[in-house]
């Protein structure tokens, strides 16, 4: 990789302000004047799952493991981009509707980077991360047994392995 | 020896605690032998995921002295 991407990781119980932690980050890690953009993905929420309200969440995760397996891919998205700095700041604990739940933030040089090495990342979050989650519903407490697909998002991750069947 | 076994999620209801210390004669076991161990003759669920020392693995993999071993439900992502 031709710049060295420094990565950050933190999985934590407190609330997230995902604005004021990209501009802390920002601030205090990111080399001034040498980046083009940052895309940032904030993941909240939703207070309804598989056809059911949901009042709350819970999300359990394997401290040390978690963020070992986000880091590394972190690293992955960092030898195919070439970005520079990438923040991952993921709750657990309690989680309420609307609050956010995770941020991911990339800054390059170049625009094109930050969006598709902030999309490899939060998809591996989405869909492989070691999270589980037990919503609250109406109809008691109920752990997670799958994770939801994102059409839109399986739709692209197609799309790419057929571009690359091709070229 | 001493392998420390830790549960998450649906695993730990299941299980009724968190983690569990097996002391183990010999220096080695296979981590489907640590689970009949630790868990009195349960079976393991079919869809369980194991990680020794915070990588994925199988039940075939042989633990050692000082080694984390854990057992969870397939993960659901953030």
């Amino acid at each position: 990789m031709a710049v060295q991407t420094h990565i950050k990781v933190i999985v934590q119980e407190e609330a997230l302000d995902p604005c004021q932690a990209t501009d802390d980050y920002q601030t205090s890690d990111v080399a001034t004047g040498k980046y083009g953009g940052v895309v940032t993905f904030v993941g909240t929420m939703r207070d309804f799952n598989d056809g059911h309200q949901v009042s709350e969440m819970f999300l359990d995760y394997y401290p040390g493991m978690t963020e070992r397996h986000i880091e590394k891919v972190c690293e992955e998205a960092a030898e195919k981009w070439e970005v520079m700095n990438i923040l991952v700041i993921h709750r657990h604990g309690a989680i309420r509707p609307s609050d956010p739940i995770v941020l991911v933030a990339v800054w390059s040089a170049h625009r094109a980077n930050a969006f598709d090495a902030c999309r490899f990342v939060i998809n591996y979050l989405k869909e492989r991360a070691p999270f589980w989650k037990r919503e609250t519903t109406p109809q008691g407490q109920r752990w997670v047994e799958h994770n939801t697909k994102d059409p839109a998002a399986e739709a692209a991750a197609n799309n790419a392995v057929s571009i690359r069947r091709t070229a | 020896m001493n392998i420390k076994v830790r549960y998450f999620a649906s695993m730990r209801d299941r299980m009724g605690r968190a983690e569990d210390t097996v002391s183990i004669d010999g220096d080695t076991i296979t981590v489907a032998d640590l689970w009949k161990k630790a868990a009195g003759g349960q079976e393991l669920p079919a869809s369980t995921l194991i990680a020794v020392n915070m990588e994925y693995t199988d039940g075939a993999h042989a633990v050692k002295n000082g080694d984390e071993v854990a057992f969870f439900p397939p993960v659901t992502g953030g």
